[in-house]
């Protein structure tokens, strides 16, 4: 692989560069800091700022949270979080494309269409679970149809209209074609 | 237990077969579920636009419950109290937890650095199961969840985790000046509530734009303000520019986000995804103001990228000021002006629905049906709480 500037970093390093500047360097800059007001603070009163900021990563943490599942990291930060959701682990083809869209950073589309992308191929993989373990859709219940018929009746009734014929005509279409072609192929 | 299950984009499952929730690590609390909302950020994750929703997850960042059950290392809770529990999960150590920013937590979210830690919130929210079910687990149970006060309607309380301090640090971040002129784009509960708190401020004049009659109707009576509506106006930018004597708005609100309307180019572009949503809000909203104007942005954006006029941000001087809500940090100051009357939210509640009919909240919150607001579920046996 390519060297890249990233791979020369080894952290901690920004704490130890700006206190070293602080204690060495800033008082050969003429007039550092003179200006500096503290309450010119624009966060302020959504972010009480107490320099913990500059406490960087050297906080105290929770212990860390047993870990039993795969929990996928954003490669923006060193380690998993001390406590962390348990929820549906990444699996099957749409983990394996999950695992493929951490590779990369956040400020990239690649990671957040990929995950996209896994989470459309996660719906047919929950549907093959579904159908599995016995269990059918139900559009009634698990897209609000009951909700759309009590609430909104004529426009659902209308749209449910519209999508059968449009389904009826797109099978017509498809059954007489294929009806055409088989004639063809007797005659 | 009983939880609602995702299935997909517009697919919803109330299950009885989920498994219920145990305690992970030492700060962790079991909460059994008293009342949760369904809120307008559940509906990006219903609409399959949030990166990483994951088919089982089950969402609800809004809820109230009784502690059923408490980690080795909980000291402030105990089992039995009711507590309201903030939709931020938070450590309450790091730099930013510190610094009383709830929502910025650092030790909450392996997935993303750029989200805080949020209950039921796919795993670009931290991977956490959520409270629209039974029972929830409740990490760093110490540090946000807080006994509901004596006397306080529970109601109340549940709007308390994110409705309340959310509309409140819209007008807050705002940086509203006496007498300021304040639109906020969006009358949903968030919008609403915005408004509301706007006044909290001194703000002079506050307006609401919507393009839903009945919401406008509402924010007007509980929000003492004007609302308009935008599906009557040529171009919003020129018609609050003409509301305001031709000077422009000193504060504009997005309590909208990523599923604005109203713009040809912003919903195609957004629905094919090449862009993050719809920018529409942002756009009227940085145009319709002052040159030196406050722009606060509470609606929720995905995260690659949206249009927006970063141009008139520049040239116009604007301040963009935005955050999820620090819910922790607000409490104190929220808990007072309901308790004192001045502040009534369980008037936004506009259905009360059984949790077994989750699916049916969402799809009539999604499509704004029956002059839904904000919806309220109730666990089969809360009823009673
Ligand atoms: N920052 C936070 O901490 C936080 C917390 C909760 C919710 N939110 C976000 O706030 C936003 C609103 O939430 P809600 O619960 O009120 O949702 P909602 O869907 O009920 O309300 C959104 C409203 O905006 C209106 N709207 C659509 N396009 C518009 C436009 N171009 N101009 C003006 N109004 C327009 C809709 O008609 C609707 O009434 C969502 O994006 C939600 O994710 C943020
Ligand atoms: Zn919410
Ligand atoms: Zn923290």
């Amino acid at each position: 692989m390519k060297n890249v500037l990233e791979d020369i970093i080894e952290p901690p390093v920004d704490r130890k560069i700006a206190n070293r500047n602080m204690n060495d360097r800033v008082q050969d800059i003429p007039g550092w800091g003179m200006d500096a007001d503290p309450d010119n603070d624009p966060t302020y009163p959504m972010k009480h700022s107490t320099g913990a900021d500059h406490e960087r990563l050297n906080y105290v943490k929770a212990p860390q949270q047993r870990q039993n599942i795969e929990v996928l990291r954003s490669i923006e930060r060193p380690n998993i979080t001390r406590v962390f959701g348990t929820s549906t682990p990444p699996a099957g083809l749409s983990g394996a494309i999950r695992r493929y869209a951490y590779k990369f950073s956040e400020a990239t589309a690649t990671h957040w269409m990929t995950l996209i992308l896994a989470d459309r191929v996660d719906v047919i993989q929950g549907k093959l679970n579904d159908l599995k373990h016995g269990i059918f859709p139900n559009p009634w219940i698990e897209r609000g149809w009951r909700a759309e018929w009590k609430h909104n009746r004529p426009a659902f009734l209308g749209r449910m209209a519209v999508t059968t014929l449009v389904i009826t005509a797109g099978i017509l279409l498809i059954t007489r074609k294929s009806r055409g072609k088989k004639m063809l192929a007797n005659s | 237990m009983l939880a609602m299950n995702f299935r997909g984009p517009y697919q919803i499952r109330p299950d009885r077969n989920r498994p219920m929730p145990e305690i992970e690590h030492p700060y962790d609390a079991i909460v059994r579920v008293t009342r949760s909302l369904v809120c307008g950020s559940d509906l990006h994750l219903y609409h399959g636009l949030v990166p990483d929703t994951r088919v089982g997850m089950t969402f609800g960042h809004e809820f109230t419950g009784i502690v059923e059950e408490i980690g080795s290392g909980v000291q402030n809770l105990e089992v039995g109290d009711h507590v309201l529990v903030p939709f931020n999960i938070a450590c309450g150590t790091c730099p930013f937890c510190k610094q009383e920013l709830y929502g910025n937590c650092h030790e909450a979210n392996s997935e993303a650095t750029a989200v805080g830690g949020f209950f039921g919130y796919a795993h670009t929210g931290g991977g956490y199961d959520g409270g629209q079910a039974e029972y929830v687990r409740v990490p760093y149970a110490d540090v946000s969840p807080i006994k509901i006060p004596e006397g306080m309607d529970i109601e109340d309380a549940v709007l308390l985790t994110d409705v309340v301090p959310t509309g409140y640090q819209a007008a807050e971040q705002a940086g509203i000046q006496k007498g300021d002129t304040v639109v906020v784009f969006g009358a949903g509960p968030i919008g609403i509530m915005a408004a509301r708190c706007a006044w909290f401020f001194g703000a002079g004049r506050v307006i609401i734009i919507d393009h839903i009659d009945y919401r406008l109707e509402f924010a007007k009576k509980y929000s003492y303000c004007e609302a308009y509506n935008f599906k009557e106006m040529n171009d919003p930018v020129v018609f609050v520019k003409k509301l305001t004597d031709w000077y422009g708005a000193d504060v504009c609100i997005d309590a909208v986000g990523c599923e604005a309307v109203g713009h040809g180019l912003q919903d195609i572009t957004g629905r094919m995804l090449l862009q993050a949503g719809s920018g529409t809000a942002l756009h009227w909203a940085v145009n319709s103001l002052k040159k030196g104007g406050i722009l606060s942005i509470i609606g929720v954006y995905g995260p690659p990228w949206n249009l927006a006029p970063i141009g008139s941000i520049m040239n116009k001087g604007i301040t963009v000021r935005a955050n999820q809500a620090s819910v922790k940090r607000l409490l104190p100051k929220l808990i007072d002006h309901v308790m004192s009357g001045r502040l009534n939210p369980k008037g936004i509640i506009s259905h009360r629905i059984p949790l077994e009919e989750v699916s049916d909240a969402y799809r009539m919150f999604s499509k704004k049906l029956d002059n839904i607001i904000k919806p309220l579920l109730i666990p089969p046996r809360a009823f009673a709480a």
